[in-house]
């Protein structure tokens, strides 16, 4: 572990450096496996925040009440431990940097949206990306100054943001933002990731061209 | 196998014996993991066909199945994200209720899965087979959601649920292995939780 901060009250950001590490593709997930002095295994998947291009690994973890595992990197971990993680995962959830891509992404949701970002970038591509973001304020929402500077829309649910009172994500939100040929990345919790590929569904977005990533529990609201 | 993570001392010390290794009990919550959109389908529009190497490809429609001989499961469930969930009921019908009546080949060692949504999942055949294996659409005595794979979805429940196909529309049975759509994507062929067979090369 090379480096420790919690940008939000909920979150810590972990950079780790990984020996011989397999270069992953934006918005492929590692696996984090915690062993006990007896034995005893814990392992949570948390999607990378960094582009292949990063000397380092960044994980963003969102600490749960009670998490068993988010609860141990937010608030045991620190810079000089050693952490058993495996990866890259998934062939799915990810952006190749070639093709147009609308990013929808809700709270944490947005830490596979920072990896693409951050990949278009390093390509000198991050025309071929749209984001639009659902926090529940501003203050909650990691890497908000770096979305908000590629140009993301960025929709408060609990807050007023400017004229525009607090609310959900809507379709005409995201009218402006959707291309015909461009691929939908939807990550958020489950009730989240449900309404906002609906949405994309809704406005006619053929559902085989959009891709739903969701965790956490069933009930959690976005 | 890396030493002990320093500082974790881990939840529980009384471990469930019905839990998997790696595995945690959700209670009462059932995530939703789809890497889909959420399909709207009707049941009278929803047909289940048994076809590829079987001597007789048939088709039921919502109806059809109704009027198959019921079964249901009471058991336990296991997501590859690590959460398992314990005593669930889910009632349909049995797998092999559909496959004598189509017949298998003999050459037919493998299934694929396919939803409504052209989602896969491939399965050795001896694994949907021997009451192991149902196609459900009820959940504790009510109707399937649609966010968990309604009208009907297959129940694989001794594998990881991935391989339990929602909105499930054809088993298609298969003289060699072919992967689905996440055994693609960097995950096991199996799914056995108890040998924690979660991604290719377990």
């Amino acid at each position: 572990m090379r480096e420790v901060d919690r940008p939000t009250p909920r979150t810590v950001r972990l950079r780790l450096e990984v020996p011989d590490r397999v270069e992953h593709l934006a918005g492929q997930h590692y696996v984090v496996r915690l062993t006990a002095e007896d034995g005893y295994r814990a392992q949570r998947s948390y999607s990378l925040a960094s582009p292949p291009g990063d000397p380092l690994v960044e994980l963003l973890v969102e600490r749960l009440d009670d998490g068993e595992v988010s609860g141990y990197l937010a608030d045991v971990v620190e810079p000089g431990d050693t952490l058993e993680v495996r990866g890259p995962i998934g062939g799915w959830f990810v952006w190749e940097g070639d093709e147009p891509a609308l990013l929808v992404g809700g709270g944490t949701g947005v830490v596979p949206f920072v990896s693409m970002l951050r990949t278009a970038r390093d390509l000198g591509r991050a025309d071929l990306l749209r984001i639009a973001v659902s926090t529940r304020t501003l203050a909650d929402l990691p890497y908000a100054d770096e979305l908000r500077g590629a140009g993301a829309l960025v929709v408060t649910t609990r807050e007023a943001s400017g004229i525009r009172p607090a609310g959900r994500l809507t379709a005409p939100d995201l009218v402006p933002l959707w291309e015909p040929g461009q691929t939908a990345y939807v990550c958020g919790s489950a009730s989240f990731a449900e309404a906002a590929s609906q949405l994309l569904v809704g406005l006619g977005v053929p559902a085989a061209d959009i891709r739903v990533e969701r965790f956490g529990p069933s009930g959690a609201s976005g | 196998m890396a030493g002990p993570t320093r500082g974790f001392l881990g939840r529980r010390r009384e471990r469930d014996p019905r839990l998997p290794p790696g595995q945690y009990d959700v209670g009462g919550d059932w995530p939703v993991l789809t890497a889909e959109p959420t399909p709207r389908i009707a049941p009278e529009t929803w047909s289940i066909t048994v076809d590829g190497r079987v001597e007789s490809p048939t088709t039921w429609t919502w109806d059809d199945v109704h009027r198959l001989p019921a079964s249901d499961y009471r058991g336990d469930i296991h997501c590859v994200t690590t959460w398992s969930k314990f005593d669930t009921h889910f009632a349909g019908v049995s797998v092999d209720t559909l496959l004598e009546a189509a017949r298998p080949t003999a050459d037919a060692h493998f299934v694929m899965a396919t939803s409504k949504t052209g989602y896969t999942t491939n399965l050795p055949l001896e694994d949907v087979t021997g009451g192991r294996a149902w196609i459900v659409w009820e959940f504790d005595g009510e109707p399937l959601p649609v966010e968990h794979g309604g009208p009907v979805r297959l129940l694989v429940p001794h594998l990881y649920f991935w391989k339990s196909a929602k909105w499930v529309t054809r088993l298609t049975l298969l003289q060699r292995d072919q992967q689905g759509f996440w055994e693609q994507n960097g995950y096991h062929d199996r799914g056995d939780p108890w040998r924690e067979q979660r991604y290719q090369g377990d």
